[in-house]
């Protein structure tokens, strides 16, 4: 079990080292100028500057030493927390993201409670109810809800909840209130593909012979459902969970874009425009290492709740 | 052991009247039961007795309310200890289920919850007849006690995955008498298990029904269990009834042609319950010299869970298979047949020891080495089901094992598949039709087609007949040795079921264990056995107690 989480943690940072690298190489590498990238972000026009000038306006953001170096050089210090300056606002990466982590963690908390109690509620009903048109119904409205695009989600939920009906601030960053109608947005999406997972695996789960087992027993549907039917069911969409984590963070990009809340997910909006490069890289590798958490938890807890995993050393090959 | 009238009471605990259940499928109904009358009354012991599709299950699933939800009823009457059950609210069949029917089911690997600890699946039963508090405890290990579990407190905290096949099958039995219910339905309680197991199982289900004079009702395909194990059997096909009667009578003289067809399709009875060897080799014939393939003196070690010292699944084996003749492995699960079939295949590589196959050496050479050899060995899967692509036709399946080794072209590909198609009795129309429009039967035929395509010398069958019907099982043993002998193919032949590998096979390997206990030709094993693990197969073999009884009596009619 040791070694297993010893290899377990090893490939963890194995992938965010790999993130961070292609990230690196695609913005540093790609057929552009990244001096000229970079040296417009912060405002200067190389295209004026004289060649010595242009020297020294390199030297200052080091980027007169060869690319190997700068990557290792920005690598170690990233290792180190330290994700250099940011070139369009001249404070340290570091900062800004501290400054921005609260709003982000806020609405990813929240919008991730939502989705668990929406997406476990919606599978649960589906596969309980027995009146037909009901129940097609409740199965139809994942597809529903994850196809709505969530700029337009966010949009109508500020019409209706903040202009007319005045329940929730339509923008801002202040208190519980500003959170809950972008919660909703970002939910909407993530509880849907929650229990679209949900419902395959109770409908699976309710075939299963050992349901038989436990309705000749006497048991009424409902105890079937909730103490045979439903850990087995949850046990799938625990994989997925890493992948909801991750849609909750880039779903932040667009809600906290249209509710104009200062997080993360704006702050990357604005970089990408801006072209800030090591805010961009900081942001992807901080998403990455989320991802990654995430899935090693999930893969930890596994063999906690289903007894049938051991995690065991091949030998024989 | 039978006891030949049993306890007569006022009215029956079961009356079912003119039963009538169809399914939809594709919006059009389709009758599974039609018109079945039967009763069960206190304490006696009844089995339905049918091959897939006669409608037993259906018969039991009604019994119980389970159904499933594309079931209807379409007339009839089925009253269970007074309570009407065809109409019947649900609320109404929950209160029979558990207390009242009782229920072991077919599969013991897939019958319990696998998150959930064995204790509390029993206890969910005791506490449904008003149990509470510490009495549970005490009621659930004196019932896992009594359906023979030894060491119940340490079971009871063990997951199902923790158990064995029989183990498994006991806790089941421990749950249906949890509710300590009137009738026990038994659904195939034991075809997924060894031989050995399947008859202690039974004789333990068989006594405690006895001592409680609960009904037991056994659901089986198996006519010899049926015979073995009841007062009444009733033979179901096609939905109806086609005989019923005390076992000694119906296997002595069975009225219906259908009844008939079963016990001369049931090997174990269709020659008085003993087993009678087809070939009868003489010893000096049992070994030859030029053996199509040897495994000698191979052994497989296997790494344990967890860790610890390794584990050998084969120890020191010798098998031989003679060229034109049919070796067969029979043992139990575990035994190491599986493995020996492996290492034949070239899929595992040996521990120690050597693998000869058509003279050449294969031991230790890689897959790609091994490639232009296995068109001499094929192999035919334990179940048709599953082995062959539900999206490839007929056709393309036959003519795979051509494609991926180049031979031919489009047209002299075909010609074979029509060829192959002929040898194995299917029509070659069938070469357009797609495995979901055959049956189990002709499935099996498909893939012993599909075998025979590179023209092997040696086929190994893995259980090829277990999936079957018993009627159909006759068909492909049937054909199985006629394709020997027009072919001149060779044959390994693994099964657990030894009265099948009697039917085909020349010579015999009894493994228990990893060991070989004891080998050399059917006649001389079965008919003299030398080991004591031979002795208790052949002893396991259902239908002999019936066969004794019957005879008893033919005997008492003289």
């Amino acid at each position: 079990m040791t070694r297993y989480v010893l290899g377990r943690v090893a490939q963890a940072v194995g992938v965010l080292w790999a993130a961070y690298t292609v990230t690196f190489a695609v913005l540093y590498l790609l057929p552009s100028d990244p001096v000229a990238l970079q040296l417009g972000a912060a405002g200067i026009e190389t295209d004026k500057l004289s060649p010595s000038q242009l020297d020294a306006a390199m030297a200052r953001y080091d980027l007169d030493r060869p690319v190997l170096e700068q990557y290792l050089t920005h690598l170690w210090n990233a290792l180190h927390g330290d994700f250099g300056m940011s070139i369009s606002k001249q404070v340290p990466v570091t900062d800004l993201l501290v400054d921005r982590i609260g709003a982000t963690a806020a609405l990813s908390l929240l919008a991730g409670t939502l989705s668990l109690i929406g997406g476990f509620a919606l599978a649960y009903s589906a596969s309980y109810l027995r009146w037909r048109p009901a129940r097609l119904l409740l199965s139809r409205l994942p597809s529903v809800g994850a196809s709505f695009p969530q700029f337009f989600v966010g949009l109508l939920l500020i019409q209706v909840f903040a202009f007319n009906l005045a329940w929730f601030p339509a923008t801002g960053t202040d208190g519980f209130s500003s959170l809950v109608l972008p919660a909703v947005t970002i939910s909407l999406l993530t509880s849907s593909v929650l229990a679209q997972v949900l419902m395959r695996s109770f409908d699976e789960t309710l075939r299963q012979p050992y349901i038989v087992t436990a309705r000749a027993k006497g048991l009424s549907r409902a105890a079937v459902q909730w103490k045979h039917a439903f850990r087995n069911a949850a046990l799938p969409a625990m994989t997925i969970l890493g992948v909801v984590v991750g849609l909750t963070v880039t779903s932040a990009i667009v809600t906290e874009t249209v509710f104009s809340r200062n997080g993360i997910g704006k702050l990357a909006q604005e970089a990408v425009i801006a072209q800030d490069v090591p805010v961009v890289l900081a942001i992807v590798t901080f998403a990455a290492a989320l991802f990654v958490v995430v899935n090693l938890v999930v893969d930890l807890l596994y063999p906690l709740l289903d007894p049938r995993i051991v995690h065991v050393q091949k030998v024989s090959r | 052991m039978t006891t030949p009238t049993p306890v007569e009471t006022d009215s029956p605990l079961v009356t079912v009247a003119d039963l009538h259940v169809g399914y939809v499928r594709r919006r059009r109904s389709v009758p599974a039961v039609a018109g079945i009358d039967l009763t069960i009354r206190s304490g006696e012991i009844v089995a339905l007795v049918g091959e897939s599709g006669s409608g037993k299950t259906t018969v039991a699933n009604t019994l119980i309310g389970l159904l499933p939800d594309n079931a209807t009823i379409g007339g009839g009457s089925v009253v269970v200890d007074g309570v009407e059950v065809v109409g019947a609210k649900e609320r109404t069949l929950r209160s029979l289920r558990g207390s009242v029917v009782g229920l072991v089911p077919q599969d013991p690997m897939v019958g319990l919850n696998p998150t959930r600890r064995i204790g509390a699946q029993v206890a969910e039963s005791v506490r449904l007849r008003g149990v509470s508090g510490p009495q549970v405890d005490a009621e659930v290990l004196e019932l896992l006690d009594q359906a023979g579990i030894d060491d119940p407190a340490l079971r009871a905290r063990q997951y199902p995955h923790e158990l064995s096949g029989g183990l498994r099958q006991r806790v089941l039995i421990a749950i249906a008498l949890a509710g300590k219910p009137r009738l026990i339905i038994a659904d195939e309680p034991t075809s997924a298990l060894d031989v050995t197991v399947q008859s202690t199982i039974l004789d333990h289900l068989e006594r405690l029904v006895r001592d409680s004079g609960t009904s037991l009702l056994i659901i089986t395909h198996d006519l010899a269990v049926a015979a073995d194990r009841s007062d009444r059997v009733v033979v179901l096909q096609h939905g109806r009834i086609v005989e019923q009667g005390r076992p000694a009578d119906i296997l002595v003289r069975p009225a219906h042609e259908y009844t008939r067809r079963l016990i001369a399709a049931a090997p174990g009875l269709a020659n008085g319950g003993r087993i009678v060897p087809h070939f009868d080799l003489a010893p000096s014939e049992v070994a030859t010299p030029d053996p199509i393939i040897r495994l000698e003196s191979v052994s497989k070690a296997y790494a344990r869970p967890g860790g610890g010292d390794r584990f050998l699944a084969l120890d020191d084996v010798t098998i031989e298979v003679a060229r034109g003749r049919t070796h067969a492995l029979v043992g139990e699960s575990g035994s190491g047949k599986t493995t020996a079939l492996r290492l034949a295949l070239g899929l595992e590589q040996v521990t120690s020891g050597r693998v000869i196959l058509d003279g050449t050496d294969i031991t230790g050479l890689g897959w790609k080495q091994t490639r232009p050899l296995r068109r001499t060995i094929q192999l035919v899967h334990q179940n048709p089901y599953a082995s062959l692509d539900p999206r490839f036709t007929i056709g393309q399946s036959i003519v795979e094992p051509l494609v991926s080794f180049k031979i031919g072209d489009r047209a002299s590909r075909a010609a074979r598949a029509a060829e192959l198609l002929d040898q194995v009795s299917l029509p070659s129309s069938y070469r357009d039709r797609l495995p979901s429009e055959l049956s189990g039967g002709q499935r099996q035929r498909v893939a012993i087609a599909r075998a025979l395509a590179l023209s092997p010398e040696l086929i190994l069958l893995d259980e090829p007949v277990s999936a079957l019907d018993v009627s159909v099982q006759e068909q492909i043993l049937q054909l199985l040795t006629e394709l020997q002998e027009r072919l001149g193919l060779s044959y390994l032949f693994i099964s657990h079921d030894l009265a099948v590998v009697a039917q085909v096979s020349h010579t015999v390997s009894v493994l228990n264990r990893g060991t070989v206990v004891e080998s050399g030709s059917v006649a001389q094993v079965f008919g003299s056995p030398q080991s004591q693990y031979t002795h208790q197969l052949i002893d396991a073999i259902p239908g002999q107690r019936a066969e004794a009884a019957a005879h008893v009596e033919e005997v008492a009619h003289v």
